[in-house]
């Protein structure tokens, strides 16, 4: 095209011991351009990434920044050639002003004057069309306004080529279209920005062209418009996949669980969930949508009796029982034996539900240990449940001895809601059961808990993906700043409608 | 009125120590490192200090106040960076476990401390004391016009200078560490090494240097006691737990130097108190002493009741940093 390229990688390769994380990958960015690198999770989008941002440095291959070969051996390299990465976990300082995280790490005098420091960034904001107090501190910030942080943060310090991490993984449909237009103005004004995602619609929506790798090797580069979501997914996974994700209609669907008015209250003392009604029935997937941090781990751990309740009640009917019983006051461990089950996914995977240094069969027992009548305990049954669950859902892993923490995020999560499920649970509760997940591992786990569903239990399922939720659940429940903004029936409801009632009581507070 | 006064002055006395350790260790708490080595520091600073001033004042024939000072400031403050300097490789280079380091140094830095102290006094005459009449009288001369103004003089003026310059020393790293550029990198490294490096700064060399003038800082508080309070003399094990205490006060200062000014003096006060409270036996008195410990207790209740964020530690404190850890 005759245009110097910003940035272009040539046969770049990385290793991590035994693990190639990137392999001979070549990609090139224009000025004026906005690409997207697209992959799924383990592809080495990230580890490209941050090669090019200075954490990482490359085993093998060339970088070149508009037209000159350079090695960028810091992060500082990297700023000092106009390279900016917003990261998928900020990373800001949280007892640090806005401004104090901007001006970071920049040389200049040694008194810091932060006034001045303000006054160009309200020049900015206002350039590009954010939305910033300088002033406030990154705790009291929500997730958007942090981003937005790190975005001007960038800008600040003069880059020309701007890598965003899953930039919409924690954002509302409306906040992400506020993003694009950001994007956009910066685009017309010259800056390079990579976009890294596996969001194929918001690969459509917004770039201009598109790279796509796959385990860590390069698949190829297609301008956006001559792209297909059937044509990337294929470049993506290596082969045809089907996307549709099956609903079977609920069968006989009873009421399982009642929650009245349930409000909990936080150590700090603020009101995570507030007055929150609902019913689950059997059958029938429930999804909880919602910004993350309104109420959805309090909801899900309140109704396992892991988390106190200021107010309300939960009542709970088994399958054979007329009478419902209250079940708001008892213990984490009676409620799980009522065959109400908790499978929470929470962002380090390892933190809650498994143990990493321990075996399949170790972690397995953490549910059964109790069971034996001896003093020894009973491992056979564990590990011939850890056998079969990998392989009903086709677990890699060397054998059931390998220690958890071992095993790749993917597998880990199968574990989690394979042992679970196991338990031949009534009420199934799972919390971002596919993050981090592979095409292929995430349709996996869409068919066990319709396969739950279709033997009659109660699912209750938080997500983060709309797209999904709209396609996998029978009702959505929207969850704003820890109120039920809506109940809507997923067959007919659309991912605007949803976007706005997450952003609901939000907006009524603010009046 | 007097025994009030002069209970003011052994406060004071019993405090200045402790601040150049609290000082010292907040400077090094910023950077994310906790050194508990501070005990050991103080030995080495005050081995430094008086060893340097041993040998000069017994090798010239006609030692200058001056000098003396000088020189043994500097030893002082140069031994006990080499004790943080010793745990910077340890936990920053290595990544050693941070609380095993620094509880080794401590052990090394006593033992350093009184192994040289015991020395010296061997080469001294073998009995007795050693003495340092030129340099103790350096270190505590009093300003000569303001102490002599009564009470005023008494309370605020009849110290060394290294009572004025731990104060000095406070107020400064507290400007610095609030209102400089390098100051904000600093608590940045300690709040978030990765945003920190993400952001260009330089994470390896600012744990380094704030550990090691942080040490040197502590150093100071040795030499304090050395110089000043015990007049140029050692006694094995003569700083009693004042580094436990140091590192008491940070937690009580809440990771502010200014607030570690009056930290110290009332954690002096706590600690004397015993001394002016009449009809206590052996065993009583050791309650009295645990006081700036309960004062520390106390502080600690507060601040995690108020949950306000700035009254935290440095997020990563004891956590090691190290790049490409995935």
């Amino acid at each position: 095209m005759g245009q110097i390229n910003a940035i272009e990688l040539k046969n770049i390769t990385k290793r991590f011991g035994k693990i190639t994380a990137s392999d001979r990958v070549c990609m090139n960015v224009r000025r004026g351009e906005i690409l997207s690198v697209l992959g799924e999770n383990g592809s080495g989008k990230t580890t490209l990434m941050n090669i090019i941002s200075g954490i990482y440095f490359p085993d093998e291959g060339q970088i070149f920044v508009n037209g000159q070969e350079v090695a960028i051996r810091s992060p500082k390299d990297a700023y000092h050639l106009g390279i900016g990465m917003i990261h998928q976990h900020f990373k800001l300082i949280d007892v640090l002003s806005a401004a104090e995280n901007i001006v970071l790490g920049l040389p200049g005098k040694l008194r810091l004057n932060l006034q001045e420091v303000a006054e160009k960034i309200n020049a900015l904001t206002a350039k590009y069309g954010f939305e910033l107090d300088p002033y406030q501190k990154i705790y009291e910030m929500s997730v958007s306004q942090k981003q937005t942080v790190e975005i001007v943060k960038m800008l600040y310090r003069g880059a020309n080529i701007l890598i965003l991490d899953e930039p919409t993984a924690v954002l509302t449909p409306q906040e992400a279209d506020k993003l694009f237009a950001v994007l956009r103005n910066m685009r017309d004004d010259g800056r390079a920005i990579i976009i890294i995602t596996h969001k194929l619609q918001e690969v459509m929506a917004l770039s201009d062209r598109v790279t796509v790798l796959r385990k860590g090797k390069y698949i190829g580069t297609i301008p956006t418009h001559e792209a297909t979501v059937e044509l990337l997914t294929e470049m993506m996974v290596g082969e045809k996949v089907n996307l549709d994700i099956e609903r079977p209609n609920p069968v006989d669907p009873q009421k399982r669980l009642i929650l009245r008015n349930l409000t909990c209250v936080n150590k700090e003392g603020a009101t995570t969930l507030d007055h929150v009604s609902l019913e689950a029935y059997s059958g029938e997937i429930l999804g909880i949508a919602g910004i993350a941090g309104s109420g959805q781990r309090e909801l899900l751990e309140a109704i396992a009796g892991l988390q106190p309740i200021e107010e309300g009640s939960i009542e709970y009917i088994a399958p054979d029982a007329n009478q419902a019983l209250e079940i708001s006051a008892m213990d984490a461990v009676n409620i799980g034996k009522l065959g109400i089950r908790l499978s929470f996914v929470p962002e380090d995977r390892l933190g809650m539900g498994l143990v990493g240094s321990m075996d399949m069969t170790d972690n397995m027992m953490i549910r059964s240990y109790k069971k034996g009548k001896f003093f020894f305990v009973d491992r056979k049954k564990p590990k011939n449940l850890a056998e079969k669950v990998i392989e009903e859902l086709q677990i890699n892993t060397p054998g059931v001895d390998t220690p958890v923490s071992r095993l790749s995020g993917g597998n880990v999560q199968k574990v989690l809601v394979g042992r679970e499920i196991a338990s031949s649970p009534t009420v199934l509760m799972v919390a971002y059961p596919v993050r981090g997940l592979d095409i292929h591992s995430s349709y996996t786990i869409y068919h066990l808990l319709n396969e739950q569903k279709k033997n009659g239990v109660a699912v209750i399922c938080v997500g983060e993906d709309l797209d999904v939720l709209i396609q996998l659940c029978d009702r959505i429940l929207v969850l704003s700043n820890g109120k039920v903004s809506g109940i809507v029936d997923a067959r007919q409801t659309t991912k605007d409608k949803i976007g706005i009632l997450m952003m609901h009581t939000v907006k009524e507070n603010q009046k | 009125m007097s025994t009030v006064i002069i209970f003011i002055q052994k406060a004071i006395a019993q405090g200045i120590g402790i601040l150049f350790g609290a000082t010292g260790e907040i400077l090094t708490e910023k950077s994310g490192n906790l050194n508990l080595g501070v005990p050991g520091m103080m030995y080495m600073g005050g081995i430094g200090g008086l060893v340097s001033a041993f040998l000069y004042e017994n090798y010239t024939s006609t030692p200058n106040g001056i000098v003396a000072v000088l020189f043994s400031f500097a030893c002082a403050f140069l031994c006990a960076s080499l004790g943080g300097f010793i745990y910077s490789v340890l936990t920053i280079s290595l990544r050693a476990n941070q609380n095993v380091a620094g509880l080794a140094l401590t052990t090394f830095g006593v033992g350093l401390g009184n192994f040289f102290g015991g020395s010296l006094s061997q080469l001294a005459g073998g009995v007795g004391q050693i003495s340092l009449p030129v340099t103790s009288a350096a270190y505590t001369a009093k300003i000569p016009w303001l102490s002599e103004l009564g009470v005023i003089g008494d309370i605020f003026f009849s110290y060394g200078f290294l009572t004025y310059l731990s104060i000095i020393l406070a107020v400064f790293i507290t400007w610095f560490l609030q209102k400089t550029r390098k100051g904000l990198n600093l608590r940045a490294v300690g709040e978030s090494p990765a945003t920190a490096d993400a952001a260009g700064i330089n994470v390896t060399k600012y744990k380094y240097l704030s550990t090691c003038i942080g040490g040197g800082i502590c150093g100071l508080g040795g030499l304090y006691f050395v110089m000043e309070y015990a007049g140029g003399t050692w006694t094995n094990n003569g700083f009693g737990d004042r580094g436990w205490l140091a590192i008491a006060l940070v937690i009580f200062a809440l990771w502010r130097p200014i607030n570690a000014i009056w930290g110290s003096i009332l954690f002096g006060g706590l600690y004397i108190l015993y001394l002016y409270i009449p009809g206590l036996q052996r065993s009583t008195q050791e309650i009295f002493k645990m006081l700036p410990y309960v004062a520390t207790i106390l502080v600690l209740i507060l601040t995690s009741l108020r949950k306000k964020k700035e009254n935290q530690p440095p997020e990563n404190l004891g956590i090691p940093y190290f790049r490409e850890d995935r």
